[in-house]
């Protein structure tokens, strides 16, 4: 990665409207032929991020730099990037052919090669044979696909995808992403995209850009992300986590839950209040006896391959991931081992979660109900 | 109940239409009343092509009702794009000013704009009320008719399919015309023919604003009604209440065909 | 973010709306007040009186217009509902039905009901052949009741059409939500139904009372000319065809008409905040 150079430069953009600030001092570097993906709730500022980039939105501040040249100003129409937009925006007046065609007659590109540039591209989403098809006519992963073609017959050298899979199943939506995937390998250009879905984010992305609050919360590759979370916020938002208060004895020494545990973090200030989060299939059930930490169960989900165990530890209820059963009222040990504690400096998000969380699964349905909104007023963030 | 509600519709369409058979029948009265029927003859639609008047006044209404039809979509589509891309208080001063001649009796937009011609004319030597003023006055009040048919079209469309053409490369106005106009060309051809149907059958603004020279079909048929009442009027409704029969006739039957097409 | 697209420039898109308003419909109301409160001396509020003068035909016009509505209302509501009822094919040869009387001109129409009313007419005479005897009694035109058919004949549409598709975006599975939580057939209409079609019943409340408030053809034609309405004081006093042609006293008349709709819309708009827009479309 380190050998590829820097395709796209934000440096201090910043964007508002009617007063509020959406994004603020956001600087970001994007590397060619990166998969990378802007990870946050809705509001979080990264579909403006994207519009920023398109040239749709012209920041408030700062500059956006392609390939070290500055591009502000310079409209959409003149970037050589492209977009998949929510819901696919395609033109409905036209047929399939049409609207892959569109970016090349635009362009005045002669009639054969646009023929073959529109052939190439229904076999690169699997649509042969529908080149006459009207769009209404079609299903919504077919629509989804006819965009990918559209934007891709231009030969971008960025792709920005906008929450593209949003609008499908959860069976197809997982087809799609293998399939993006598999698209973005091949013709070795750059995805930029965007999503609330942790999930789709974790499986697809050479490197997340988690936002909240128009700031940039955390950058790196997924596993970065998920085992080492900067603050309690990433930590909540990327997969399910306890996060628990707890105190910096000494280097490699941290107390929580009224235990002193050995831990693989250093350089806290002695006594640091820090947060401390466990992930749920890190900790191992042991018999009450032996545990580190004891607690009653108070509920037991099963999950297919595991079942989840909910644990009330002091009046903390904490989640555990076991391939074993446990029933409800029983006293259970749990034991935490030093490598699957991970210790984060206290932040504005601190004490923000209780519980244990799995934000995603509530923010899912919370942002069902905002793209319900979305549909109305076509107002994204 | 339903036996009752379908008397009173049938009883309902005979108050609909027993005038408009009053007109057709006496059309093809062979004397001269309009309340004693005596027998059946044309010689009222043969007049009716030989009156001068009436077939000038026909082509008058024709031609002022496309030119104002074409003049105020123009404008009322490109006023609807604007206010759509308005918001809060901007928008509800647009749309209330638009409201204004929707609202406002006729006979009040007639007047307040008579005045206006009136005090302007005065400016002028010799100028008079005519076609000048006629157009003006039939442009105001479609206007609003027009906006009021493009909005919801422009509303109901995904706005990112401009930013999608602005994104494959076209610049803004090519875009707009490629991908918006398509888009809004149902309710801007839906404002056209309103607009085109409102002036042609208009009767009160024009009464006011036309002057002496220039008379629409309305203000003719008003004119030849004060005198004794020809049965050529009759006539000349029955033909043009055909021509609107069919056309309508016409467009019903095309319409599920091309409904299929789509499906 | 801006709501919808801004294609182009948003300023050049309305130049030339905003400036043909401006001058085609602000002016000219503009115009209406300045003469309604000025005479050869300037401001005065003299005009105005004659609103007390006038006030008999004031009140007949708003009577009138008033009666008109109600039975427009009355009449429609029936139609409207059965018609939203029938099936998809039906309401649209209904729809094309009911607009069709429009296509023809309205002055021709209205001297048919002439034709149909008269002491001669058709009417009388076919009472006259039925019952084999004479009603010296029964004048059915060239009163105020020929005054208020005529209103209700030429408006009728404009109260059908409103209603109708007010009721139409009642769909069918709340009614039966109605009735499964145990309303009659009297409880749906009166709590479901009516209530629902409220918009539909102000927009064409609107679009009967205002024209028919402010008429001056039909009242010549069927009330034989004795009965004056306010819109045949406008037409005298602009016109002159009475031989007095007085643009301020016109004016003056004008105005009240507007301030008399203008505050009618607003008590309507109370009820309902969609009226303006779901009148506007509905035509």
């Amino acid at each position: 990665m380190e050998n590829k150079s820097c395709l796209i430069d934000l440096r201090n953009i910043s964007v508002s409207f009617d007063g509020v600030q959406i994004l603020e001092n956001l600087n970001l570097s994007i590397k060619d032929g990166e998969f990378i993906t802007f990870l946050g709730p809705s509001g979080c500022g990264k579909t403006t991020t994207l519009r920023v980039i398109a040239g749709f939105l012209q920041p408030d501040g700062g500059e956006v730099l392609f390939e070290n040249k500055n591009m502000n100003g310079v409209p959409p129409h003149k970037r050589q990037v492209n977009t998949i937009f929510q819901r696919y925006a395609l033109f409905p007046h036209l047929t399939v052919a049409e609207n892959i065609a569109f970016g090349l007659k635009v362009k005045k590109t002669p009639k054969a090669e646009i023929a073959r540039k529109v052939q190439e591209m229904l076999s690169l989403v699997n649509l042969k044979g529908f080149d006459h098809r009207m769009i209404d006519s079609l299903s919504g992963g077919q629509q989804q696909r006819v965009a990918i073609a559209r934007a891709l017959a231009v030969d971008p050298k960025v792709l920005l995808l906008d929450e593209p899979l949003g609008a499908l199943d959860l069976k197809l939506r997982k087809d799609m992403q293998v399939e993006l995937k598999k698209i973005q390998q091949s013709l070795g250009i750059t995805f930029i995209y965007v999503t609330h879905d942790q999930e789709e984010a974790l499986s697809m992305s050479d490197t997340i850009v988690v936002m909240d609050g128009g700031k940039i919360q955390q950058i790196g590759s997924p596993t970065d992300i998920y085992n080492e979370p900067v603050n309690a916020f990433v930590a909540d938002f990327i997969g399910e986590s306890n996060i628990v208060d707890g105190v910096m004895k000494a280097d490699n020494v941290v107390e929580f839950s009224g235990h002193v545990f050995d831990c693989l973090d250093k350089g806290f200030g002695r006594d640091e209040a820090v947060d401390v989060v466990v992930r749920p299939e890190d900790v191992d059930v042991v018999p009450a006896a032996r545990g580190m930490l004891t607690g009653v169960v108070t509920g037991v989900t099963f999950k297919g391959v595991h079942y989840e165990i909910i644990v009330d530890i002091g009046g903390f209820l904490w989640m555990i991931q076991s391939t074993e059963i446990e029933h409800v009222g029983d006293r259970i040990g749990l034991v935490i081992e030093p490598d699957a504690i991970h210790i984060m400096k206290k932040s504005e998000y601190s004490g923000t979660f209780g519980d244990f969380s799995s934000f995603s699964e509530e923010f899912d349905e919370l942002s069902d109900v905002n793209a319900g909104l979305d549909r109305e007023d076509h107002d994204d963030e | 109940m339903k036996k009752l509600l379908t008397v009173y519709n049938v009883l309902i369409s005979v108050f609909l239409y027993a005038p408009i058979f009053v007109v057709i029948f006496f059309s093809f009265n062979s004397g001269t009343s309009r309340a004693v029927f005596e027998g059946f003859s044309l010689q009222w639609y043969a007049e009716l092509f030989e009156d001068e008047l009436i077939l000038r006044s026909l082509y008058y209404s024709v031609v002022i009702a496309v030119v104002s039809a074409v003049v105020s979509t123009v404008i009322g589509t490109l006023a609807a794009i604007g206010i759509n891309s308005l918001k809060g208080w901007k928008k509800s001063v647009f749309l209330a000013v638009n409201n204004i001649p929707v609202v406002n009796p006729e006979i009040v937009t007639a007047i307040s704009m008579m005045i206006l011609f009136v005090f302007a004319l005065g400016f002028f030597h010799n100028a008079e009320m005519g076609f000048g003023t006629l157009l003006i006055a039939h442009i105001t009040f479609n206007i609003p008719y027009v906006v009021l048919s493009v909005l919801p079209k422009l509303k109901g469309m995904d706005q990112n399919i401009y930013y999608a053409a602005l994104d494959l490369g076209c610049p803004p106005a090519k875009a707009f015309v490629k991908v918006v106009i398509p888009q809004i060309m149902p309710g801007v051809v839906s404002g056209l023919i309103m607009a085109f149907t409102l002036s042609l059958d208009d009767f009160v603004i024009s009464y006011f604003n036309s002057g002496a020279t220039f008379q629409t079909l309305p203000i003719t048929i008003y004119s030849m009604t004060k005198k004794p009442y020809n049965l050529k009027l009759n006539a000349l409704s029955t033909l043009l209440f055909a021509v609107v029969l069919a056309l309508m006739l016409f467009v019903n039957l095309k319409k599920p065909k091309k409904a299929q097409k789509k499906a | 973010m801006s709501k919808g697209i801004a294609v182009g420039n948003k300023k050049a898109n309305l130049f030339p709306f905003s400036s043909w308003m401006v001058v085609f419909v602000l002016v000219p109301i503009a115009l209406v007040v300045y003469y309604a409160l000025t005479d050869v001396d300037g401001f005065t509020l003299s005009n105005l009186r004659w609103i007390v003068t006038y006030g008999g035909t004031l009140w007949l016009s708003v009577k009138l217009a008033f009666i008109a509505t109600v039975i427009c209302l009355l009449l429609a509501y029936p139609i409207a509902y059965s018609m939203s009822r029938a099936g998809a094919r039906v309401q649209r040869n209904a729809t094309l039905f009911i607009m069709l009387p429009m296509w023809m001109n309205f002055l021709v129409r209205t001297y048919a009901w002439m034709t149909l009313l008269e002491d001669n007419g058709l009417i009388n005479s076919a009472l006259r052949a039925v019952f084999g005897m004479e009603f010296p009694g029964l004048h059915l035109i060239n009163n105020h009741g020929a005054i208020v058919l005529g209103m209700v004949y030429n408006y009728l549409p404009y109260m059908i059409l409103p209603i109708y598709t007010s009721l139409t975006k009642i769909g069918g599975s709340l009614i039966e939500a109605a009735r499964d939580l145990g309303a009659n057939g009297g409880q749906v209409l009166g709590r479901v139904i009516l209530p629902m079609s409220v918009p539909g019943i102000i927009s064409g409340i609107t679009m009967v009372f205002i024209p028919s408030i402010s008429t001056f053809i039909i009242s010549k034609i069927l009330g034989g000319g004795k009965d004056f309405l306010i819109g045949d004081l406008i037409e005298d006093y602009f016109l002159g065809n009475s031989g007095v042609v007085n643009y301020n006293i016109g004016a003056a008349l004008s105005l009240v008409i507007m301030v008399m709709i203008l505050a009618a819309t607003f008590i309507m708009n109370h009820f309902d905040k969609d009226a303006q827009t779901s009148g506007g479309g509905v035509i």
